[in-house]
């Protein structure tokens, strides 16, 4: 009979945490349509072959060069012979243009810009260009973040051009196979990473602050002045968040599936148990730091303090592996990367469950500790 | 029928930093009596309502609900007591009838019993409005509800009225009197508006700094001095002669020269109403407005500690 009564008790606290979050637009938007259109912008932006088009400026004004008579005959000679003059326009200057066609990689604009070497700094610290060209006693040379990798790439780019004393019309290099199968592109490795991320999101944002939030407005202590289990709160708040999640990620992958034709390559119980040790995994951490706070700002706090280190260092975008090596095996163990290299483990490497149990175990543990915890230290009042 | 308390405060400290809030506080509350905590803000009603409800615990003293401490009696006596906060929010997307139906099911009520509790408290009309659309009253009414719900033997209210307005006051006072007259459910309210606590409660405790300062009936605290009065006086405007009132020995004045306004209390109005007309009659000072009426609690109130309730 008392088993009945609780479980009463979970199944109308289940019912009213869905129905709080179904009834708010806004979640669908963020949860759903949201995801969905960062992984359309960036599969188009990554997956597509498009031009690359880079700004580099060109040092006029330089005193060394002003007393040198042939001042024109490397860079800027160079430019009034092969490259197309683009004739100024308000307040742009004159500026020149030279385009390497590649019919497997896509075509290379570089757009040249004569200016002062203020100016060109100015424009490097906007962004608005990576690499700055001059002359010194008639040889080219190349100003540039050496960490700056796009940077790098016009440099090889244009000294090739400017070492040839020739600017290529075309550029096809036959030992280059661009890779198109899937698995392989950009897209591929995206998605599950925003499917990690989003299980991240949701149980961080929706589940800490939500309780931050009735905190604050004294629901919790209302609530826990009934004979309500208070497990079963928090029991509740996690199954909604895990159903929420599990719809989200499904209608990403609709979409990816649908647009850009991922596939699964794994075992799909496999997927299901590692996303929902994930769930558990996050569950466990939001209930963890919002166990005693009341304070809403205090919260936006310590969620982004567990957050944002893991969206910058876990591979959600771009692997983990440009990181010091020092840094990888850390990087490794927190919970969003065993989280998104479990996902990618099975969308792209066809991982089963041998693959994922240890990460999948990580996890469990992680969302089982941090829940009990959080259980042991939690404030209702 | 009064030998058992419900509730048994017994020598409760307690204490915030620097600030005492609840300063050696005793009493005891009988089956079936509505008592009120009355007191200005700040004056450890809410704190003292906190201890009762379980939520804090007295730095010394004992408190017993029913001659149970709330350590190891938690579920048990959370079935017993309905308790309104002085500020709820319930969950904003949830109708008036789920958020009834979310707390029923804490106690395992049937859906009868939100039926009936949505008439009680008169939001029939609202059952399907969310709560976030209801007004302040409405809102209260809801709090009230779910207070009800498991037709507790103890009513626990943190001043169910504060900011809403009259109206919405008056209905909250409606449903308490219909309880009242229907169950015998021990109540317990903190209020700062004493007609709330003449209205609703039988026994008053006024409270202040933490400390008692008088407990009984309305009858019993103002019979002392039932035969006093109270002039509200203004002036039109008033001049030197007003100083000699103020020091005169024979009336107890209390005067703001910003409104020119004064309050009397008399002992013997018969005598000293005409003395005060003919002293004003003499000074060339002229009433503005001349109000005589019985001593209230908040006169009471003031006596005892210079400040008056809304203070």
């Amino acid at each position: 009979m008392n088993k009945l009564i609780q479980q009463k008790q979970l199944i109308q606290l289940i019912s009213a945490h869905f129905k709080e979050i179904i009834r708010q637009p806004a979640v669908i938007f963020w949860g759903i349509i949201f995801p969905i259109l960062m992984a359309l912008g960036l599969g188009i932006a990554f997956t597509r072959q498009a031009d690359i088009v880079r700004h580099v400026a060109v040092i006029e004004n330089n005193p060394a060069l002003t007393q040198n008579a042939n001042k024109d005959l490397l860079i800027h000679a160079f430019l009034e012979t092969h490259a197309d003059k683009i004739e100024p326009f308000g307040k742009i200057p004159p500026q020149y243009k030279i385009t390497l066609t590649d019919r497997k990689l896509g075509n290379t604009t570089f757009i040249f810009e004569k200016t002062t070497w203020h100016h060109a700094m100015v424009l490097l610290k906007r962004g608005n260009l990576g690499i700055i060209m001059d002359e010194e006693n008639g040889r080219i040379e190349y100003h540039f973040d050496p960490l700056n990798t796009d940077a790098h790439f016009s440099y090889l780019k244009l000294s090739k051009i400017f070492g040839q004393n020739n600017a290529l019309v075309e550029e096809n290099i036959e030992s280059v196979v661009p890779l198109t199968v899937h698995g392989t592109r950009y897209i591929d490795f995206l998605v599950p990473g925003l499917m990690a991320m989003g299980v991240m999101m949701s149980c961080m944002w929706g589940m800490s602050y939500g309780m931050i939030d009735k905190r604050s407005k004294k629901l919790l202590r209302r609530m826990v002045a009934t004979p309500m289990k208070k497990s079963y709160f928090l029991i509740s708040l996690m199954t909604v968040r895990i159903t929420m999640n599990l719809i989200e990620s499904a209608l990403l992958f609709l979409f990816a599936w649908l647009v850009f034709h991922i596939t699964i390559e794994g075992s799909i119980a496999g997927l299901l148990t590692i996303f929902i040790a994930g769930n558990i995994a996050f569950g466990g951490i939001a209930i963890f730091i919002s166990c005693r706070t009341a304070n809403t700002e205090i919260g936006n706090g310590l969620v982004n303090a567990v957050v944002m280190p893991m969206m910058v260092l876990s591979g959600v975008f771009f692997s983990y592996h440009n990181f010091p090596d020092w840094s990888i095996p850390f990087i490794q163990k927190l919970p969003l990367t065993l989280l998104a290299d479990g996902l990618r483990g099975i969308f792209i490497e066809g991982a089963g469950y041998s693959e994922i149990i240890l990460p999948t175990a990580i996890l469990l543990s992680i969302g089982i500790f941090f829940f009990s915890a959080g259980l042991r230290f939690f404030k209702w009042h | 029928m009064k030998k058992n308390p419900v509730i048994e405060v017994k020598n409760v400290f307690k204490s915030f930093k620097n600030v005492q809030a609840v300063n050696g506080v005793d009493f005891k509350i009988f089956k079936g009596q509505s008592v009120a905590l009355l007191g200005p803000n700040g004056a450890g009603k809410t704190t003292l309502m906190e201890m009762i409800e379980g939520i804090q615990k007295p730095d010394k003293g004992d408190i017993l609900i029913m001659g149970k401490k709330w350590k190891g009696n938690e579920r048990e006596l959370h079935r017993d007591i309905g308790l309104s906060l002085q500020e709820t929010h319930f969950i904003d997307r949830l109708t008036v009838f789920e958020t009834l139906q979310l707390f029923a099911s804490f106690y395992d009520l049937k859906r009868q019993r939100v039926d009936e509790i949505i008439h009680i408290i008169g939001l029939s009309e609202k059952t399907r409005s969310y709560v976030v659309n209801l007004s302040g009253g409405q809102r209260q009414r809801l709090a009230l509800g779910i207070a009800l719900l498991n037709d507790p033997k103890i009513l626990l209210l943190d001043e169910p009225t504060t900011g809403l307005d009259p109206n919405a006051r008056r209905e909250i006072w409606s449903i308490l009197r219909h309880l009242k007259k229907r169950s015998h459910t021990s109540l317990i309210l903190t209020t700062h508006y004493m007609e709330e606590a003449e209205q609703l409660c039988e026994r008053i405790i006024i409270i202040d700094k933490g400390r008692i300062l008088k407990q009984g009936t309305l009858e019993q605290l103002l019979k002392a001095d039932n035969d006093h009065k109270i002039i509200e006086f203004a002036l039109d405007e008033s001049n030197r002669a007003i100083d000699r009132l103020i020091n005169s020995s024979e009336f107890q004045i209390q005067w703001d020269a910003n409104k020119d306004t004064g309050v009397i209390v008399l002992n013997q109005i018969e005598r000293q109403l005409p003395e005060f007309l003919n002293f004003l009659n003499q000074n060339n000072l002229r009433l503005r407005h001349l109000e005589c009426r019985r001593k209230t609690l908040d006169d009471l109130f003031t006596t005892m500690t210079g400040r008056r309730l809304h203070e």
